[in-house]
């Protein structure tokens, strides 16, 4: 359904942060993409929905190549795509409510958003989707009075309420504590499954990506040095895609965890 | 921060001998161009009135009090144009800064290289001029009375608001454009939804503030005919008729710290 061709970013100062990249993500499939600060995850997945402007090579999503389209068709190609934040990214003035319905901005035009006369359709959706996280009761508070884990469920539901086929998610645990993270892990995969979307995580932790996604790619320096199952991921890989440090500890956590995770 | 090696010890020091050298020499030089130049003033001076001010400034505190209280009446009017001048210049020149500043600020400027200097020039050159000077003009352009005076303060604040607000959206987190932008929102919802939410205090305090600038500003904006209570200062001035002075000052006084006491509240409650 995804399928990047040759992807490459050189940035103006002339770092390549993505080499010649391929890929390509079936429809409904969860993926992780992990690897050390500055692999290029981040403007990997930016360079997916244009965020970031890709330098050469291809985005194809259900085979439109979004690198070439305009202004006017990239905004209707983006509202396929769903984006999910590391800062949870909420406009924090706005309420919760307010920030759930921006995900339909794309399908309104500008003085029914300004006036924030949304279609009944999407305001019944957006109270499911938030009975759905557990924030029903807290559709009309603001953003910055909710706490990180709610914050982001609202981000996660700002993207879900787009209809998109395709999640992007950038860092979605890093600001979280490691029990939230997995409840928001847990959640978005879950949700995935539900709706047969596919997904790109990316992720620093790499026991909490064996945890939970069926496919984990690693990247390096802009190169993917791995692409497969979690359990694949041996110490020597991790050396391959991180460096030289002890993984035996990373790998054996995964077990512990799910320990844990059972007994709560 | 050099680091001297002595007897095995590492001794710190903050400034290399060279820099302190350099610092030493540029307060002696500092001091020496103070000594000069106070020469030069004092040989300029006529003394001679300087010894004798404390003796005026007596005589007109004697003169000036007590305050004309009776004069009150001739004042509404007059401070009534003054609020009026100060708010209706600020509303004017909110409404043009928003453009300037949204067309000025590096992250939403259509284009960095033609159009943010011009809307740069635009906020040099609305600040520099005093409101007294544009009156001045304005007089002479559209006539004396309260609307030269209207426009004179909305001139001069252009620049003001347009530039702190324009600092303001360059400041904003830009993780809530990219997300806001992600939804596939067009440029307009972006700043709707996006950049303005983002601002909104900070427009808000820049309104208030330059709304108490400009109630202090406008009160002397009569003494070049431009209306308000500045007409009766000057008038008074002219025919030296120290109580009603000492009146005027002390309702400018009133109006101003009312002005501050409200845009104090104000920010309290947006802050």
């Amino acid at each position: 359904m995804l399928r990047l061709q040759k992807l490459t970013k050189t940035y103006k100062t002339g770092d390549q942060a993505l080499k010649a990249i391929d890929l390509e993500v079936p429809k409904g499939q969860v993926l992780a993409l992990i690897g050390p600060s500055g692999a290029g995850k981040s403007t990997m997945i930016r360079c997916v929905n244009r965020l970031v402007e890709p330098t050469s090579g291809g985005v194809l999503l259900d085979d439109v190549d979004l690198t070439k389209l305009g202004s006017g068709a990239l905004r209707k190609a983006r509202r396929e795509m769903g984006m999910i934040f590391q800062e949870y990214a909420l406009v924090e003035r706005l309420t919760v409510m307010e920030n759930v319905l921006s995900g339909r901005l794309g399908y309104l035009g500008f003085w029914r958003s300004f006036l924030r006369r949304y279609p009944q359709s999407d305001v019944d959706e957006a109270f499911r989707l938030l009975d759905r996280v557990g924030l029903l009761h807290m559709a009309d508070k603001r953003a910055d009075e909710l706490s990180g884990g709610q914050r982001q469920r609202v981000g996660i539901c700002r993207a879900l309420i787009q209809n998109p086929k395709l999640l992007l998610v950038d860092e979605p645990t890093a600001s979280l504590d490691p029990k939230t993270s997995r409840q928001i892990m847990r959640l978005i995969t879950e949700l995935c499954q539900e709706r047969g979307l596919a997904a790109i995580i990316n992720i620093h932790d790499v026991a909490l990506a064996q945890m939970f996604v069926p496919r984990v790619v690693g990247l390096r320096f802009g190169e993917i040095v791995y692409d497969g199952l979690p359990t694949g991921l041996t110490p020597e890989k991790l050396t391959e895609i991180y460096g030289e440090e002890d993984w035996e500890a990373t790998i054996e956590k995964v077990d512990e965890d799910e320990d844990v995770e059972a007994a709560e | 921060m050099p680091i001297l090696e002595r007897d095995d010890a590492q001794i710190w020091r903050r400034r290399t001998t060279g820099q302190s050298l350099v610092r030493w020499f540029g307060w002696l030089l500092g001091v020496a161009i103070f000594v000069y130049c106070w020469q030069l003033i004092s040989k300029s001076t006529t003394w001679f009135f300087v010894w004798d001010a404390p003796r005026i400034a007596n005589d007109i505190w004697t003169r000036a009090t007590p305050p004309k209280w009776g004069y009150i009446t001739q004042l509404g009017r007059p401070i009534w144009d003054t609020l009026n001048i100060a708010t209706l210049g600020t509303i004017i020149a909110l409404f043009l800064a928003v453009p300037v500043a949204f067309l000025a600020a590096r992250n939403t400027t259509p284009s960095a290289l033609f159009i943010r200097p011009i809307a740069l020039l635009v906020i040099v050159s609305t600040r520099s001029i005093n409101s007294l000077i544009w009156a001045l003009l304005l007089i002479a352009i559209i006539g004396p009375g309260v609307f030269a005076g209207v426009i004179a303060i909305a001139i001069r604040s252009i620049g003001f608001c347009a530039k702190l607000l324009y600092e303001a959206i360059e400041e904003i987190d830009h993780t809530q454009v990219e997300a806001i932008t992600a939804t596939g929102a067009s440029r307009w919802q972006v700043m709707a939804y996006g950049i303005v939410p983002q601002i909104l205090p900070a427009f808000a305090g820049i309104a208030v503030f330059r709304w108490d600038i400009n109630i202090r500003e406008s009160t002397v904006l009569g003494l070049v005919g431009a209306g308000g209570i500045g007409l009766q200062l000057s008038a008074s001035l002219n025919v030296l008729a120290w109580p009603q002075v000492s009146l005027i000052l002390i309702v400018i006084l009133v109006a101003v710290m009312i002005s501050e006491w409200v845009s104090a509240k104000v920010r309290g409650a947006i802050i």
